[in-house]
């Protein structure tokens, strides 16, 4: 009983203070320019969701896009730092460097260079997304227990039994982590990158959406995208952790 | 079985952790490396598993070469199981990376899984296992090989006293029934007097033999409370308080 009642708390407080803010919003007769009750959001979408969607869908598809991106470029050189301590050293203070660069810095320099628009605003969501992997992952792999180790070296084993059947796995955990992370930082790099390309005239995604909303003074418009992005980044958080709880099911017991 | 002559150990940092170690080890024979902490018992195990070499001296085996793969089984302190694997899985790891087939290893899997008593829990996974049942598992994993020699270190130490006990006697019933040449490390004088065919008692670091006693107490049940257990725990303390410094 007061598990459910705990499970149904987000929703029950979502609904309250949504309901408080349509009624101040009536009440005091804020204007929607100003801002927006719930229901004046909702019908802006109702009235525009021809174009509001399609922007979801191009955000979505840049995120995703970046995401799968981040995953290969994040494992490939986190393997690449585990099997070569040279490597490690040369590489990661470049891609610390990478990581604490803010992207609107660099964006629209990615997008001057790169010509190709989907690909320019895929590169900087994957620079913003891809250290979360990289540096969870490349934990894991560092971790393997150094008696496994011992064990696999005792029964032969090549490197790539050990990478294969000991190495990865035990760093299955550690990349997952990453990848959640990650997947959130993705759509928040792909909103960046549209809202620079947006100014530069690039017309695609809910970032431009947004911008062009604030320069007709759409605010309800404005709000529709904002929580379009924000159901996005929720379902992107809520799904890793699905893929997460079941990719680990197995070693917890069950 | 195998012989080492004046095996000394040196690590990269200085320190001496074997010096001059020369002794003989007999196929079938259950010894006890029994020393303090740091007295590199430990040490001595791992340059057997050839895991280390020596810095100076010759382990010179039988065959005339260090076993190959699947040739040493080793038990370590922690069970050390793959907690995505089950436990038959776990078992199976040594024959399959060997490239052993599970059809093929199946047999030996379930022999291993009999000998320390686990046929019933070959589904389970490592999680959802008490801390004896999976040191048992580690042990399956070390026989599956049909291993020369088992090396084992510490293995019962951060076991309760009720289930170390336990796995002492089965351990034991284990060397008395299959005759494996057991090599075993221990910190208890207790430990390595019920459990050991030889004793060798090792001094504080730098480590060397400082007393090789075989035991000889009598088989049946409740051998922990016979006289012999009883003079054997004391002679071993007694060479304990000549070795170490006070």
């Amino acid at each position: 009983m007061s598990n459910t009642f705990e499970r149904a708390a987000p929703f029950i407080f979502g609904l309250i203070a949504l309901a408080l803010w349509q009624g101040a919003v009536w009440a005091l007769g804020v204007p929607p320019y100003v801002l927006p009750g719930p229901l004046a959001i909702l019908t802006a979408y109702a009235g525009d969701y021809a174009a509001l969607n399609p922007a979801l869908i191009s955000t979505l598809t840049v995120t995703l896009t970046a995401l799968l991106a981040s995953t290969t470029l994040g494992v490939a050189l986190a393997l690449a730092m585990a099997a070569s301590r040279l490597f490690r050293a040369a590489i990661q203070p470049w891609a610390v460097i990478l990581q604490v660069t803010p992207v609107v810095a660099i964006a629209p320099l990615i997008i001057i260079w790169v010509n190709q628009p989907f690909v320019a605003l895929v590169v900087c969501a994957t620079i913003v997304a891809f250290f979360p992997i990289l540096s969870n992952t490349a934990a894991g792999l560092a971790a393997t227990p150094p008696d496994l180790l011992d064990l696999f070296r005792l029964n032969g084993a090549t490197r790539w039994q050990t990478l294969f059947y000991l190495s990865l796995p035990a760093a299955l955990p550690n990349f997952l982590t990453g990848l959640r992370i990650s997947g959130t930082l993705a759509l928040v790099g792909a909103v960046v990158a549209e809202f620079v390309a947006g100014s530069g005239g690039f017309a695609s995604g809910l970032a431009y959406r947004i911008i062009e909303a604030s320069y007709r003074l759409e605010i309800p418009r404005m709000f529709a995208a904002l929580v379009l992005l924000g159901i996005s980044g929720i379902l992107i958080y809520a799904a890793l952790g699905l893929l997460e709880r079941l990719l680990l099911r197995s070693r917890n017991g069950a | 079985m195998l012989r080492l002559a004046s095996v000394s150990k040196r690590f990269d940092n200085g320190t001496l952790a074997l010096d001059g170690i020369s002794t003989k080890i007999d196929t079938g024979e259950f010894v006890a490396l029994l020393g303090p902490s740091g007295c590199g018992k430990s040490t001595l195990l791992r340059l057997l598993a050839g895991l280390e070499t020596p810095s100076d001296g010759q382990i010179a085996w039988d065959e005339g070469k260090q076993p190959g793969p699947g040739g040493i089984g080793f038990v370590f302190q922690d069970a050390t199981l793959l907690p995505w694997a089950d436990v038959a899985e776990n078992v199976y790891l040594p024959l399959r990376l060997r490239g052993q087939s599970r059809a093929d290893a199946a047999p030996r899997v379930q022999t291993a899984l009999a000998q320390v008593g686990l046929v019933d829990f070959a589904a389970m996974r490592p999680k959802a296992l008490s801390g004896g049942m999976k040191m048992r598992v580690s042990i399956a994993r070390a026989l599956v090989s049909n291993p020369l020699v088992l090396l084992m270190d510490e293995p019962f130490a951060a076991l309760d006293e009720f289930t170390r006990h336990r796995l002492q006697e089965d351990l034991h019933a284990l060397w008395r029934q299959s005759g494996k040449t057991v090599v075993f490390v221990t910190h208890s004088i207790y430990e390595a007097a019920f459990l050991a065919s030889r004793i060798l008692v090792m001094s504080p670091r730098p480590g060397r033999i400082a007393a090789d006693i075989r035991t000889n107490i009598p088989e049946g049940q409740d051998r922990r409370s016979t006289a012999e257990y009883v003079s054997l725990v004391a002679q071993v303390t007694d060479t304990f308080r000549q070795v170490m410094p006070a």
